[in-house]
């Protein structure tokens, strides 16, 4: 690049290099937003789309998270819901057990702080707001046990809030829930 | 012609004790959570701990650092004294006495809420009145910056504002609406709670504000090491900017685009809905563009200087660089991290992709190489630059520098790397310690010592660091000549009104951030039956 020898027509090169350089810069951008949208349209991983509400309070009380209605359930068209809720500094159920293959909706919430949950070797991964009921469409594609650790500080506690995924055959899984509408690993 | 020395030094020196002093806890950390320590401590003692890192690294040191070198650009670019002194003198006390106060109760473990402190979990309130303090401390300065560039345009009205001036200017107003998402959060929600005047709290309103910071504020980290970028490098290894014009647009994308983004944060949460975590999504994508801009224009700037001192070639003007000069080391070498960060960082700007990653250790890992190597090595960078003219002694341990930066890029990538891995494998954050005898998790204690080692690496580097500094102090008086900034490689005549003012971009600012954060806020606002009671830490109620 000639520095100094022609100040005009060095600006004018200058500058269109730059142009060019932004242009490109904004196609980047373009381009991988635009990637994002449409696999989240596509494939529609889209958060989840609306705002319920539970009351931490009177959780164990009423309503769909109390004891006896958290772990996993068959529903009438064959999908399976998991309830849970985390507290410091443990989860209940503290061993989920899911079939294979299926579609599973989790819907968890906490009873105290804020506290988190993903399952190791998957994409699961989700906040537990107390005030809040996280939702996810969630589904294994493959036999085996997970760790399901709390990933945020919740407390001095924090470092112990390890639960548990086992993935089951769904054969096995229905034919457990034949004898129990809730399931957990230890039913 | 820097006059108020002594206040620039002082944010520098208090800056970088505390630097050292939470550089050591963060080594600590490291080691106390991997399979190196073979006795547990007590798990409160982390959480201390994290507090105090988190707390003094992200909210004290990089204040300090913004604080000095603004005072120091004023005074260098506007070529007059600082207006407001005593103010600014102001400011640093309530700084340091904020970090104190927050520090007391942390050290008592009565705070042991991480530098986040999410509720319903409520420490001691002088925790969280520390932490007002250092913020309007710093606010302090957020007024001053805007005011002398206000008084120096009424004594100069046909001369664009200095881009070093533009820049450090458009950081303050920056920080100064950033700091206003957790400033709401702690007056408003948390402080009431941790007095005792309600029991309550919406945790998940309180999540939403805190996102407001919570991005922005790395830019606000990042604006100093820009400048560095735009205003120093060029004019320390004897070239000039390649453009002028783009860097003031740089400055302004990120005040215009870094808050209305910060819902990148909740993509996990329940409390947002998808159509404003999308929203946020896309804007995220945008603040990419000032970094790519910037890269442009800082590798093209390096070239002329390369091309002055006879370098030549498409690639071969990269040997002629001066790379004994730390100034371009050091540039380097954050340019290569702020690389490999921005290419995670796109990966956590994507909801899928972060699903898989969401507060792992990926997380932990992906910040420390952007704040604590691609920005803070540029602050060791601005202290070599300034040091001379601030203490009137030449610095001149180059070798020592040089070892110095080459030692905190290695141990970042040491640390950084595995960092990274073990958070891809699904290992959570923010744990005292992990049970590597588990068959689960024992594939990650390979890794997580070998961030231990990159972890004495930095503090080795760290040491190194404050030697060279207390070494220039102790040097022989020399005069350093007044300090420069950049010339531009065309200085432009005029420069539009657009380019040279705030105005606009303000509106663009607060207007953006009310359109992307009003609805959420106002929809849980609404929503009484989210408050949930608090849970009190480290005292018993
Ligand atoms: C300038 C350098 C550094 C900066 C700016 C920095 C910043 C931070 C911040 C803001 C946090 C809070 C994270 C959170 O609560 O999620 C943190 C946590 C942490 N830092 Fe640093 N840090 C630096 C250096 C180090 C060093 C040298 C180490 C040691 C290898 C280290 C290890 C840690 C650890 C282990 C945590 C806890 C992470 C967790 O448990 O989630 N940091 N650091
Ligand atoms: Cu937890
Ligand atoms: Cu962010």
């Amino acid at each position: 690049m000639a520095v100094e020898t022609d100040h005009g027509i060095g600006e004018a090169v200058a500058a269109r290099i730059e142009r060019r350089w932004a242009t490109l810069s904004i196609v980047i951008v373009g381009v991988l937003v635009g990637m994002a949208t449409f696999i989240g349209i596509h494939q529609a991983t889209m958060p989840q789309g609306r705002v319920e509400t539970a009351d931490p309070g009177t959780l164990h009380l009423s309503g769909e998270f109390i004891e006896s209605n958290l772990g996993s359930a068959v529903e009438a068209d064959g999908s399976v819901t998991v309830r849970a809720i985390g507290q410091q500094y443990s989860f209940t159920p503290q061993c989920v057990v899911v079939p294979l293959e299926t579609p599973i909706n989790f819907r968890a919430t906490s009873a105290d702080v804020v506290h988190g949950l993903l399952i190791e070797g998957t994409n699961i991964n989700t906040m537990l707001v107390p005030g809040y009921v996280s939702v996810l469409p969630i589904r294994f594609k493959a036999l085996g046990e997970h760790v399901m650790p709390c990933q945020e500080f919740c407390g001095i506690g924090h470092q112990g809030m390890w639960g548990k995924v086992k993935v089951v055959d769904k054969t096995e899984f229905l034919n457990r829930t034949a004898a129990k509408r809730r399931l957990t690993c230890v039913d | 012609m820097l006059t108020n020395k002594r206040l620039i030094l002082s944010h520098f020196w208090l800056a970088f004790i505390v630097f050292g002093a939470a550089l050591v806890l963060g080594a600590w950390q490291m080691f106390e959570r991997s399979p190196l320590n073979a006795w547990h401590f007590n798990p409160e003692f982390y959480y201390r701990s994290v507090t105090a890192h988190g707390s003094a690294m992200g909210y004290v040191f990089p204040t300090l650092i913004a604080m000095g070198f603004g005072y120091a650009i004023t005074e260098a670019s506007l070529e007059k004294p600082l207006v407001g002194r005593r103010w600014a003198w102001a400011g640093f006390f309530l700084v340091a006495v904020g970090a104190v106060v927050a520090m007391i109760p942390v050290s008592l473990g009565l705070a042991s809420v991480l530098y986040t402190f999410y509720p319903p979990m409520v420490g001691n309130p002088f925790y969280y009145i520390g932490v007002v303090m250092v913020v309007v401390g710093s606010w302090i300065w957020v007024a001053l910056m805007p005011i002398n560039m206000a008084v120096w345009k009424r004594e100069n009205p046909d001369k664009p504002v200095p881009l070093a001036m533009f820049a450090n200017v458009a950081g303050s107003y920056l920080w100064g609406w950033t700091a206003v998402g957790a400033a709401l959060e702690i007056i408003f929600q948390i402080l009431p709670v941790a007095l005792g005047l309600k029991s309550t709290i919406d945790a998940g309103l309180a999540r939403v504000f805190f996102s407001w910071t919570l991005h922005a504020i790395v830019y606000f980290w990042l604006i100093p090491t820009y400048i560095a970028y735009y205003t120093i490098l060029p004019r320390a290894i004897g070239g000039r900017l390649y453009s002028d014009a783009m860097a003031r647009i740089s400055f302004i994308l990120f005040v215009v685009v870094a808050m209305p983004i910060g819902v990148h944060h909740l993509f996990a949460d329940p409390q947002v809905g998808a159509g404003f975590k999308f929203m946020h999504s896309v804007f995220t994508g945008l603040v990419a563009l000032p970094t790519l801009l910037t890269v442009f224009t800082i590798c093209a700037s390096a070239e002329i200087a390369s091309r002055l001192r006879g370098g030549r070639g498409a690639f071969g003007w990269v040997r002629a660089l001066p790379w004994q000069n730390p100034i371009l080391l050091a540039t380097a070498l954050s340019l290569v991290m702020l690389g490999f960060g921005g290419a995670g960082g796109l990966i956590n700007m994507s909801y899928q992709l972060d699903a898989s990653v969401h507060n792992t250790q990926w997380i932990t890992g992906h910040f420390h190489l952007i704040f604590g190597g691609a920005i803070v090595i540029m602050y060791f960078a601005i202290a070599y630059d300034l040091w001379p003219h601030l203490t009137g002694r030449a610095l001149e341990s180059f070798g020592l520098m040089r070892t110095q930066l080459w030692l905190w890029f290695t141990g970042m990538i040491v640390t950084t790397f595995p960092w990274h891995y073990v958070g891809i494998l699904g290992m959570p954050r923010r744990m005292a310690f992990y049970d590597y005898a588990n068959p689960a998790i024992s594939p990650q204690a390979f890794s997580v010592s070998m961030s231990a080692v990159g972890g004495l690496m930095l503090l080795t580097s760290g040491v190194l660091f404050l030697i060279v500094l207390i070494r220039g102090q102790r040097a022989p008086a020399s005069e350093a000549g007044a300090y420069r900034f950049s010339v531009p490689l065309h200085m432009p005549a005029r420069i539009p009104v657009a380019l040279n003012s705030f105005g606009l971009w303000l509106a663009l600012m607060i207007g953006l951030t009310v359109v992307n954060y009003g609805y959420p806020i106002a929809q849980l606002m609404v929503l009484n039956e989210t408050n949930v009671p608090a849970v009190y830490v480290g005292a018993s109620r």
